[in-house]
C-alpha cells in the first residue's frame, strides 16, 4: 500500500542537513504502523512526502499504486483525495463551521447535496462531535479542533489514513478517544500511519513500530513498545 | 455535467459565504474600488462635457460673408450652389438683407434710440451667407474661394471670420484639441492607476487568507475549485463598488450641480454633464460594472496563482 525506496530529503535552504536518509519502508493494506522518533527525526517530513506536500531528493515513492515519480502536477489533487490526512496543527478552514470543514472534503469530490447531509453527521458522531455543527473552529478547544480535522480525514472514507501527532495537544483521556477512532477506522480496512509521542498509547496500542532517528529508520518491529533508544534495524515487512 | 453544475453553483455559494465571512477585509478592498472607480466615472463625465463644450464653442464659430446690394436674386443662388460644393462647407445660411435687420433688432430690442435711427434710414445692412466649416483648421479652400476677383466683386466688405477673431479661434481649436487628448490620457492613466490599486487591495486580501488556500490544497481540492470562489467575492467587491461609485456620482450632480456650475467659471456646462449621465445612465453603469468585475476577477486570478503552486524541489 505504502512503498519507500531508498529515500532521502534535503531540503533547498539546509543543503547540509538531512531531513531523511535512504529510508525504505513498506506498508501492506490494512495495517496499522506507527511512527516514533523525537522532534525533528524526519517524521512530518516522512508524512508531508507521501501527501506529495514536499518531493523526494532521490528514491522513489509509491502508494496506492501510483508512482510519485510519475505523478504530474494536475494529478496530485487526486492522490490527495485518495489519502486522508490529520495534520499536527489541525489546518482546518477558519471562516467554516465544523459541519462545513467536514463537508469540504466531500465538496472537492463532487459529493451530492444529499450524500454531504447524511454522511457528515454520521461522521461528527464518530468523533463525538454532536452539536457541535455550526461552531467554528475558534469556538473549539484543542481537542475538538482535533477530532474535526480526524472527523474531515475520514469522511472520504480514504484507504490510507496519515495522522502526524493527532493526540499531541490532548489530555489522556481525550487522547484515547482519538486513537480508538483510528483503531475503528483500521477494522474498516483503512491503512493507517501514525506518528506519536505518545509512550503510553505506543506501549499499549502493540502494532507495529518504526522509530526514525536522525532521518534515519532505526527499528522497525512489529508488535513492539515505545524505545526511541539506538535499536538494531530487523526487517519486519 | 449534472456534476459540473453542482461543481459551479458550490463555487459561486462558497463566493458569496466568504464574502460575508470576511466583510472587514471586504469593505477595505470595496472603499478602495468605490474611489477608483469613481475616479474613472467622474473622468469619463468630464471628458463627455469637455468634448461637447468644445463642440459648442466651434459650433459658433463661422465665415460671415456680407453681399452687395447690387447682387441679385440668381446671382445669390449661383454663389450659394459654389459654396455648398466647396469641401470643407459644412453648412450655409443665407440671410436676407430684411432677415439681418431683423435679427439686429431683436438683439438690440432695448436699444430705443438706435430703433429709432434705424427706423429712419433704409436698411443699412447687408444680406449675409453665414458658412460653417467642416473642420476650423481646414478653411483654406474657402479663404481662397472668397478672394476670387468674381466672388469678390460680389461682397461689400471682406469676409468675416468671426468677427476677424482669426488668431483667437485658432489658438482655441488647437488648445481643444491638445485637451481632449489629455482627458483621453488622463482616462487610460486613471484606469491603470485604479487596476494597480485594486489589484494590490486583492492581493493583500488574499495574501492574508493564503494559509486557506494550502490547507484546500492539501486536501485535495483541484486549483479552479479553490480559486473559483476568490473570483467570485473580488467580482463581488467589484460589482458593489460600481454600483456606489454611480450612486455617489449621482448624489454630487443632485446636491452640488449649482455650486459646481459656479466654480466651474463657464468652462464646464455641469447641466450637460448631468443630462449626459442621465442620458447615458445604463451605458455608463455597464461600464463600470464590467472595469469592476474585470478588475476584481483578474486581480484575483494572478493573486492566488502563486499560493496554488506545487512544490517543484
Amino acid at each position: 500500500m505504502i512503498l519507500l525506496d531508498r529515500v532521502t530529503k534535503k531540503y533547498p535552504r539546509a543543503e547540509n542537513q538531512v531531513a531523511l536518509d535512504r529510508i525504505s519502508i513498506h506498508v501492506d493494506p490494512k495495517e496499522f504502523v506507527i511512527v516514533i522518533g523525537q522532534s525533528g527525526a524526519g517524521k512530518t517530513t516522512l508524512l508531508k512526502l507521501l501527501t506529495r506536500e514536499e518531493r523526494p531528493t532521490s528514491g522513489k515513492i509509491i502508494v496506492g499504486g501510483i508512482d510519485y515519480d510519475k505523478l504530474k502536477d494536475k494529478d496530485i489533487p487526486l492522490l490527495r483525495r485518495k489519502i486522508g490526512v490529520v495534520f499536527q496543527d489541525f489546518k482546518l478552514l477558519p471562516n467554516r463551521t465544523v459541519f462545513e470543514n467536514v463537508a469540504y472534503a466531500l465538496e472537492i469530490v463532487g459529493a451530492s447535496n444529499k450524500e454531504i447531509r447524511n454522511t457528515v453527521p454520521r461522521v461528527l458522531d464518530i468523533v463525538n462531535l454532536k452539536g457541535k455543527e455550526n461552531s467554528m473552529p475558534r469556538q473549539l478547544s484543542g481537542g475538538e479542533r482535533q477530532r474535526v480535522a480526524i472527523a474531515r480525514a475520514i469522511v472520504r472514507q480514504p484507504r490510507i489514513l496519515v495522522a502526524d501527532e493527532p493526540t499531541g495537544n490532548l489530555d489522556p483521556k481525550h487522547a484515547w478517544d482519538i486513537i480508538r477512532v483510528l483503531e475503528k477506522i483500521n477494522r474498516y480496512g483503512t491503512t493507517v500511519l501514525l506518528t506519536t509521542h505518545n509512550q503510553d498509547i505506543v506501549n499499549k496500542l502493540k502494532r507495529r513500530v518504526i522509530t526514525i532517528k536522525d532521518g534515519k529508520v532505526v527499528s522497525d518491529k512489529a508488535n513492539a513498545g515505545y524505545n526511541i533508544g539506538h535499536e538494531k534495524k530487523t526487517k519486519n515487512a | 455535467m449534472k456534476r459540473k453544475l453542482r461543481t459551479l453553483s458550490r463555487i459561486f455559494h462558497n463566493g458569496a459565504v466568504n464574502f460575508l465571512r470576511n466583510i472587514s477585509l471586504a469593505i477595505a478592498a470595496i472603499a478602495v474600488m468605490v474611489v477608483t472607480l469613481t475616479i474613472v466615472l467622474f473622468s469619463l463625465i468630464t471628458n463627455a462635457t469637455f468634448t461637447n463644450t468644445i463642440a459648442q464653442i466651434t459650433d459658433k464659430i463661422d465665415v460671415s460673408v456680407f453681399l452687395k446690394d447690387s447682387v441679385n436674386s440668381s446671382q445669390t443662388g449661383q454663389l450659394l450652389n459654389q459654396l455648398k460644393a466647396l469641401p470643407d462647407v459644412k453648412s450655409i445660411q443665407y440671410l436676407s438683407k430684411t432677415q439681418v435687420l431683423q435679427q439686429y433688432e431683436a438683439q438690440n430690442a432695448g436699444n430705443q434710440q438706435l430703433a429709432t435711427a434705424i427706423g429712419e434710414t433704409a436698411n443699412p445692412l447687408p444680406a449675409t451667407i453665414l458658412i460653417k466649416p467642416v473642420n476650423l483648421n481646414q478653411i483654406q479652400s474657402i479663404k481662397n474661394f472668397l478672394v476670387e476677383p468674381n466672388i469678390a466683386a460680389m461682397q461689400s466688405a471682406p469676409p468675416s471670420y468671426s468677427g476677424k477673431q482669426e488668431t483667437a479661434i485658432n489658438r482655441i481649436t488647437h488648445a481643444t484639441d491638445v485637451l481632449r487628448s489629455v482627458g483621453v490620457v488622463a482616462i487610460i492613466v486613471f484606469v491603470v492607476i485604479c487596476a494597480l490599486i485594486i489589484f494590490n487591495t486583492i492581493q493583500m486580501a488574499i495574501f492574508n487568507r493564503r494559509d486557506e488556500i494550502q490547507i484546500m490544497r492539501l486536501l485535495g481540492a483541484s486549483t479552479r475549485y479553490i480559486r473559483g470562489p476568490f473570483i467570485v467575492e473580488s467580482s463581488i467587491y467589484g460589482v458593489l463598488a460600481a454600483i456606489l461609485s454611480v450612486i455617489i456620482i449621482n448624489v454630487a450632480f443632485v446636491t452640488t450641480s449649482s455650486t459646481l456650475q459656479a466654480s466651474a467659471l463657464g468652462l464646464l456646462n455641469i447641466s450637460y454633464a448631468n443630462n449626459y449621465f442621465d442620458n447615458n445612465f445604463w451605458q455608463l453603469l455597464a461600464t463600470q460594472l464590467i472595469i469592476g468585475i474585470v478588475l476584481g476577477a483578474v486581480s484575483a486570478q494572478i493573486a492566488t496563482h502563486r499560493y496554488l503552486k506545487f512544490k517543484t524541489k
